[in-house]
């Protein structure tokens, strides 16, 4: 980037230009050096050539196609369960008189604290087909025999099911806050015009909010597909692979990371082109919604259906959250998980033991510590990069976005494996230090955060930054005095997201953990590798309960409750 | 990286040239036993750590680690449990990146120990008591030897099948009715079951053939060879293929509804090896450590709380347990094992799906 800076301005030397210039810089080592190692082991052999043959072996080899197809198969149906789910359910809390719609708000979020792979391991203790509670209950109250089973979990519908419950709350969120943001002067307009209850809906309320609900859509689509946790505890059991399990399983001995590089980068190849797609869509329309004025919008009275939309709301949370929490709170009571638990049975030793475990204390702390300096980073960085693609004040801005978006479709294995090709040579040794998974985290976290602030950004009139450029402010200050308290709510809530991110990540966690970097999913992981049921959930459940602090913590900065950093002004 | 990622290709060859040549001439002189000296514990102490990558059931490496802190107050023991073969993947990692983290490695899969000492990686180091042990257990150049072992058993849940109904014998286990009921470790990641599943396949009338009908049964595939017990104790599934006896043992302990079978045609025999690393940052606490580990205090340990057997001649076998020597078992060699645990891998991942 050059700028020629006529002399009368030289006085006002922009000091914004070299540090997002250097910010733009680390976006590239961060993003490019992983992808860079991976292009190049995707197109050699094992003796360093250049060959296509891994693509060949992907493109012919049933048992690469075979999870191939499978995942797509997958990602679709939890893209269309998660948007079948949020959509009512955003619409029900943000617009409507549901009684306890708050409370169903705060639950939603908490299932998007719960990480998938511990969903997944209390949806076992649920749902195993023989020693599932739920089957045991379904055999108990309808005399069923023994091996007569309700739910089968290890199946792939099992799968899509519990990837839906991970992964509806980051459509429910995006489309919620899209809901709130609609101004109420277009309903009213609407009203005025003579459109009823459902034709504002149909033609205000959803047009409104598409793009928000397809980049839901997109993102649940990409967190199924790119996911390794949920499938690693349901799909082996089961004998299938999907294709983060099929990458994982390349670098076990004998490790072949062409292959798995070359795995992955169809997957790269298919984000890009949704994200492609999505951009297109969104282009086409302005979507300006916050300026300098606007109006509140009244909740919808739903009448006599209240509490049949409340039964719903319950009903998911229930599947999501109340069960599962109930399955690890009662799998921590008990030495072994199906028993029911009766004064004789009822022990502490879970919690005992992992109190006195050494490793359960450091991980911890790597984990909070680690998670805290990825979300300040990641949220900073993405703020930054998102500011810039949103007001185009940059040449090079359309290249960082698409740089920050990109690691959305790096399986975090594989961005584990490419961060290990590229940080354990020299210059930057990282590989066994807590700061490569710093980095992991950050850019792992990169394209969701980007992708929030820049939604948040496209709905805020430059007219209030253009003021404030006038008035002789650079870009740096209009972004920390003007943008960003603008959307303070959305960097608290994409800060919390990239905290939440960092605890729930396995994957690429897992080629990058040593002895002295242990985190606790990793030690989640090993014990559900081992069948220790009980210590799992004691440590899930502690993980959840400090997780839960942080981010309520978050959210009680002063200043930034939720929803009250970017209510419109009332005019 | 560039060792890692060759192991299979001809640089072993190259590497156990190297490497055995040397061997081979020193092998009258592996060294003497070593005993535990004063200086020793105060050269430990010093170092104030020691990290024990293992295999082991985590719950009984803890307590190990927890027994040898009680003794040797001041020395603490960071334990690092996974599965034999992803313990290997990690070292290996971590040596082509000059990490050297680990100590004591602990591994049910021998041959890993083997590959090791290949590399050069590790210290020839003979703790006292493995003096005692049977020359079949121990490496004849002092690098590393049996700490403990165990049988891959067949196991069923007691509330699920009568006796009579049980499975007597592999051959049992391919019959119709065991569809989709019998559950599963796996040898890509547990060191057990790869010796286990090497010596199967070695098994006259079983062989790779009697596994790829096995792998028709519709199993439920788990990881750890520590899991299959616990699974039969929640009553997932009623039979188990393969799976630690320790493990099984211990559960039974706890009153959990499981029955062991020691199937007709022969039990596979696996034999865990440990060894001090040769680079490791606590030389000296490894060494104490890997003392105590051998001693008879140490196996002790391993066979009233783990259940393990052990070749330690100093040790009570607990009451009510099947001796060793009532048991047919199979048997493998490290060093060939090591040259077939690709095949294995490549053939399961075929057979199994996973």
């Amino acid at each position: 980037m050059s700028v020629t800076a006529p002399s009368a301005r030289a006085r006002h030397f922009d000091l914004s230009v070299p540090v997002l210039g250097a910010l733009g810089l680390l976006l590239c080592a961060l993003v490019l050096l992983p992808l860079g190692w991976l292009a190049y082991y995707a197109f050699t052999d094992k003796a360093g050539d250049f060959t296509a043959g891994n693509f060949v072996t992907i493109f012919s080899n049933p048992a690469f196609l075979e999870p191939f197809l499978r995942t797509s198969a997958i990602s679709v149906a939890v893209a269309l369960a998660s948007v079948a789910v949020a959509a009512p359910l955003a619409w029900l809390v943000a617009r409507t008189d549901m009684p306890f719609r708050r409370w169903i708000r705060v639950l939603v979020t908490a299932s998007f604290v719960t990480p998938p792979f511990l969903g997944a391991i209390a949806w076992e203790i649920l749902a195993a087909p023989n020693a599932g509670l739920l089957n045991q209950l379904y055999q108990h109250l309808f005399g069923r025999g023994t091996y007569d089973n309700l739910f089968n979990i290890y199946t792939e519908t099992g799968l899509v099911f519990v990837m839906a419950c991970y992964a509806f709350p980051y459509v429910f969120v995006l489309l919620a806050n899209a809901i709130e943001r609609i101004p109420g002067d277009l309903e009213d307009a609407s009203s005025i015009l003579g459109g009823g209850r459902w034709v504002t809906l149909r033609r205000v309320v959803l047009p409104m909010t598409l793009p928000s609900l397809l980049a839901g859509a997109l993102i649940a689509f990409l967190q199924a597909m790119t996911q390794f946790g949920a499938p690693a505890v349901l799909a082996l059991p089961a004998g299938f692979h999907v294709i983060t399990t099929k990458i994982w399983s390349l670098f076990q001995s004998p490790p072949q990371p062409q292959l798995a590089a070359a795995a992955a980068l169809p997957l790269l190849l298919v984000t890009v082109l949704l994200l492609q797609a999505q951009r297109w869509l969104l282009g086409r329309r302005g979507y300006t919604v916050i300026g300098g004025k606007s109006g509140m919008a009244r909740p919808i009275a739903l009448g006599s259906w209240r509490w049949a939309a409340f039964a719903f709301a319950l009903a998911v949370m229930a599947l999501t959250m109340l069960l599962p929490y109930a399955a690890l709170i009662k799998a921590s009571f008990l030495r072994t998980a199906s028993d029911p638990l009766t004064f004789e049975k009822f022990t502490l030793y879970n919690y005992q033991w992992i109190y006195s475990f050494p490793e359960s204390r450091r991980a911890f702390f790597n984990t909070f510590s680690i998670g805290l300096m990825s979300a300040t980073c990641g949220a900073a960085l993405a703020l930054v990069v998102a500011s810039l693609a949103a007001r185009r004040g940059f040449a090079g801005a359309r290249v960082l976005a698409a740089l920050a978006t990109s690691p959305v479709a790096i399986p975090g294995i594989v961005l584990g494996v490419g961060l290990f090709l590229s940080y354990t040579r020299p210059p930057l040794v990282l590989y066994g230090t807590p700061w490569i998974l710093l980095l992991a985290f950050v850019t792992i976290e990169l394209p969701a955060a980007y992708q929030q602030l820049e939604a948040a950004l496209l709905s805020l009139h430059p007219e209030l930054e253009e003021a404030s450029r006038i008035f002789g402010a650079n870009r740096l200050k209009v972004l920390v005095q003007i943008t960003a308290p603008l959307i303070a709510t959305s960097v608290v809530a994409t800060w919390c997201f990239i905290f939440i991110g960092a605890i729930r990540e396995l994957s690429a966690t897992i080629m990058l953990t040593t002895a002295n970097t242990k985190l606790v999913s990793i030690l989640i992981y090993d014990l559900n590798e081992s069948g220790d049921l009980g210590l799992i959930s004691v440590l899930g459940l502690v993980l959840l309960v400090v997780t839960f602090a942080v981010v309520g913590l978050a959210n009680r900065v002063p200043g930034l409750r939720q929803g009250g950093g970017v209510r419109p002004v009332r005019y | 990286m560039l060792r890692f990622l060759k192991r299979f290709g001809i640089l072993p060859v190259f590497v156990a040239a190297l490497f055995l040549a040397p061997l081979s001439a020193s092998r009258a002189a592996a060294p003497a036993p070593s005993p535990v000296t004063p200086a020793l514990v105060a050269a430990a102490t010093k170092e104030g750590s020691v990290t024990f990558y293992t295999s082991i059931d985590l719950q009984v490496a803890e307590a190990l680690a927890k027994a040898f802190q009680d003794k040797y107050s001041g020395i603490t023991v960071q334990v690092e449990r996974s599965g034999a073969e992803r313990i290997y993947q990690r070292i290996t990692q971590e040596y082509d990146s000059k990490i050297h983290n680990v100590d004591v490695v602990d591994s049910s899969d021998a041959a890993n120990l083997v590959d090791y000492k290949k590399n050069g990686w590790l210290a020839a180091y003979v703790p006292a008591d493995v003096g005692k042990w049977p020359a079949r257990q121990r490496d004849p150049d002092g690098f590393f030897a049996s700490d403990r072992a165990t049988l891959s058993v067949i196991g069923y849940n007691t509330k699920l099948i009568q006796p009579g109904d049980a499975p007597k014998s592999y051959a049992d286990l391919l019959d119709p009715k065991w569809k989709d009921k019998i559950v599963k470790a796996h040898p890509s990641y547990s060191g057990n079951i790869m010796t286990a599943t090497y010596e199967l396949s070695k098994a006259p009338g079983l062989g790779w053939p009697y596994l790829q009908k096995l792998g028709q049964q519709q199993i439920m595939q788990v990881q750890s060879s520590t899991e299959p017990p616990k699974k039969l104790a929640l009553g997932e599934r009623p039979v188990m293929f393969d799976g630690n006896e320790y493990n099984a043992l211990m559960l039974i302990d706890t009153q959990a509804p499981i029955a062991i079978v020691y199937p007709t045609e022969g039990t596979p025999l696996v034999s865990g090896a440990a060894g001090v690393m040769k680079d490791g940052p606590h030389p000296n606490a490894a060494r104490l450590f890997i003392n105590y580990l051998f001693s008879v205090e140490g196996q002790q340990l391993l066979v009233t709380t783990g259940e393990l057997r052990s070749f330690n001649p100093g040790i009570t076998e607990p009451a009510g347990r099947v001796p060793l020597s009532k048991i047919k078992v199979f048997t493998a060699d490290p060093a060939d094992q090591e040259k077939a645990v690709d095949d294995i891998k490549q053939k399961y991942s075929e057979y199994f799906g996973t």
